[in-house]
């Protein structure tokens, strides 16, 4: 059977409002399903467990913290990446604080999703950015999956998880299909990632939606005689080092393609945890987003900001070559 | 009750003068905002709570703290960062919590604490069970966009939550009258939610309109809104200690002072009975005292123990 990244996201939120009558959801446009997260839920679980909220990002925010201290699993949906700016105070300085500051007598479950993170193409400066690095940064645990598999398997551990959970799902991902019997969707660990396509000559790490494009490109090469290893992480907080680290063994030569911009990116951060765990053949490369990008509207311009297929092809020549 | 309400103000009342004496001394580090003026607000809110109720608190925490029944020597304990304290010592002042009490946390964001109540206070009804959330916060927090935008969602879907601002008149130096355009209270009503104001020097009074509040939230007929109005005797934050910051005269604090909580709610109390619950105060106060600081500091090694509720996912 066919499902797509979406549909397999949609799925994730409906087995676990079956599973655990604890988990509800919160969000703008929900009960219509204007992003089509969560289709199909109103009618199954009814409003009590599908809460459309007015435009009061901060409160629901804090409210689903509320929730979640007096025994609940809250799910937010926020229809567009930027306004987890809005909301990072209620994340970063009261959900992910809480368990710490009271010596360990609570616990936040909540449950962040963003349905269509990056750039949606024509969406222009405020509702195409990629902000999973800020989350990285500050200690909230942060996924961002690649294929419809562990969309629904990293969302359904993401709920089940006693922490909050931030879930990019990239615009770019959002309609990859792939053929799967649903009896085998299973939860993903976090904190787990996965070779998408095993090779010898570099180890190109890569996220989300450009998981496909490094895959594209491994493809391409193996016609030149390259080798490329494809490493998902799949989480970005916390970081499967080991993974990571046993896949540069292998390859000693490294290039991470990443979504955000290049200072203090995620790229940034895997090409630190290498350096200092690892050995080079060449020095390692990153294919990011430039310095402080803002998503400019029109389309070239949009497209000259995002790492791309290109610009991974020549930064896998370069450390090849520099070998 | 009579007597209840006033051991509850004086306890708050001498364990934060204790507690500056700590802060002057170094054995609390960072300093306090002393609750010292306001005690009849915690005291009169939280005496019409039961114990399944909750509570949020702000920076000026200790008040209600206490008033909710949390132990002293713990609550002090916390203040000085020892591992007996209410938080482990993770806390300190603006985050004393104690979740079996129904304490939610004292939170150090002006204005964060609504919408974690009304969260809390909705779920807990969800779940089937008839609790109530008061929230506590001052007169400053009534410019924060994220606690009216609670407002609005305690309003629209029946939250039993009492807003209970403690208007002292001051947003640390900024007067109530050059920060808050309209009123505090028609601000609560322009959502549909009952406000009052209320004496806030009075626990009486705060009980009484508390105890409104709650049978209204109880019988599902949503929020209710308190403004409590008080004066704060002391200090912002003790760091006005030393800095005598000239926000206001030396004639508008005694001012304040001529209606002391203590000596309203102390006047309605006999002399003996007074006396008998002062001397309690005082010996549970000076075991707190030696509890707290006879409690072990946390070990260095455990700086980022429970920083994650589900570790296991964490290399």
């Amino acid at each position: 059977m066919k499902l797509s990244y979406l549909k397999a996201l949609n799925r994730a939120l409906g087995d676990a409002m079956a599973d655990d009558p604890a988990v509800f959801l919160l969000g703008e446009d929900i009960r219509v399903a204007a992003s089509s997260l969560t289709a199909g839920l109103l009618g199954r679980f009814g409003p009590d467990r599908v809460l459309d909220t007015p435009l009061s990002e901060q409160a629901f925010t804090n409210f689903a913290t509320g929730a979640a201290l007096a025994g609940m699993r809250p799910v937010i949906e926020f229809q567009i990446p930027s306004l987890l700016f809005l909301v990072f105070e209620q994340i970063a300085n009261q959900a992910h604080k809480f368990s710490l500051m009271t010596g360990g007598q609570c616990k936040v479950p909540v449950t962040y999703v963003v349905p269509g993170s990056g750039s949606r193409t024509g969406w222009a400066g405020q509702h195409s950015d990629h902000p999973y690095s800020l989350f990285a940064h500050v200690g909230v645990k942060t996924v961002v999956p690649a294929t419809p598999a562990d969309a629904y398997g990293l969302l359904v551990s993401a709920i089940r998880d006693d922490d909050p959970v931030v879930v990019f799902a990239p615009s770019g991902a959002l309609g990859i299909r792939d053929d799967l019997d649903f009896g085998t969707l299973v939860p993903v660990p976090l904190g787990v990632g996965r070779v998408a396509r095993p090779g010898s000559d570099v180890t190109v790490v890569a996220l989300g939606h450009l998981v496909q494009d490094a895959l594209s490109v491994a493809d391409e090469l193996s016609g030149v005689g390259i080798s490329v290893e494809v490493f998902d992480p799949r989480t970005v907080y916390p970081l499967d080092v080991d993974g990571l680290t046993t896949s540069l063994a292998r390859t000693r030569r490294l290039v991470v393609i990443d979504d955000s911009n290049r200072t203090s990116g995620f790229a940034a951060e895997v090409l630190a945890v290498a350096a200092e765990r690892c050995e080079f053949d060449s020095p390692p490369r990153r294919v990011t987003r430039p310095d402080g990008a803002v998503l400019p509207f029109a389309l070239a311009l949009d497209r000259a900001v995002q790492p791309g297929r290109d610009h991974l092809v020549t930064a896998i020549h370069a450390v090849l070559e520099k070998s | 009750m009579t007597r209840d309400l006033y051991r509850t103000v004086r306890l708050i009342r001498r364990f934060e003068e204790r507690a500056i004496e700590f802060v002057r001394s170094g054995e609390i580090v960072g300093g306090i905002h002393p609750y010292i003026g306001q005690e009849a607000v915690a005291a009169g809110v939280c005496a019409a709570l039961r114990p399944s109720d909750v509570i949020t608190s702000t920076h000026r925490g200790h008040g209600h703290v206490l008033a909710r029944g949390a132990d002293p020597a713990r609550l002090l304990a916390e203040l000085m960062g020892r591992e007996s304290g209410l938080n482990k010592g993770r806390g300190g002042s603006m985050h004393a919590a104690d979740f079996g009490l129904g304490i939610l946390g004292a939170n150090a964001i002006v204005g964060a604490a609504g919408s974690i109540a009304t969260g809390a206070a909705w779920a807990h009804r969800r779940q089937g069970r008839d609790t109530v959330a008061a929230t506590f916060f001052g007169d400053g927090a009534m410019n924060e966009g994220m606690l009216l935008e609670a407002f609005n969602l305690a309003a629209l879907w029946r939250v039993p939550v009492i807003f209970v601002c403690e208007n002292n008149g001051y947003a640390t130096t900024m007067p109530v009258a050059s920060a808050v355009a309209g009123s505090i209270t028609g601000r609560a009503r322009a959502f549909g939610i009952p406000a009052f104001t209320v004496d806030g020097q009075d626990p009486e009074k705060v009980l009484a309109a508390t105890a409104s509040g709650v049978d209204r939230a109880r019988a599902g007929k949503g929020p209710t809104f308190l403004e409590c109005t008080t004066y704060r005797f002391d200090a912002h934050h003790t760091f006005e200690h030393r800095t005598r910051l000239t926000y206001r005269s030396t004639e508008e604090v005694s001012a304040g002072w001529s209606r002391d909580p203590v000596e309203i709610q102390g006047a309605r109390v006999a002399a003996a009975e007074r006396a008998a619950v002062d001397a309690e105060v005082e010996a549970l106060l000076d075991a707190a005292a030696g509890s707290a600081l006879g409690s072990a500091h946390p070990d260095p090694a455990a700086a980022l123990e429970y920083l994650y509720a589900s570790p296991e996912v964490m290399r």
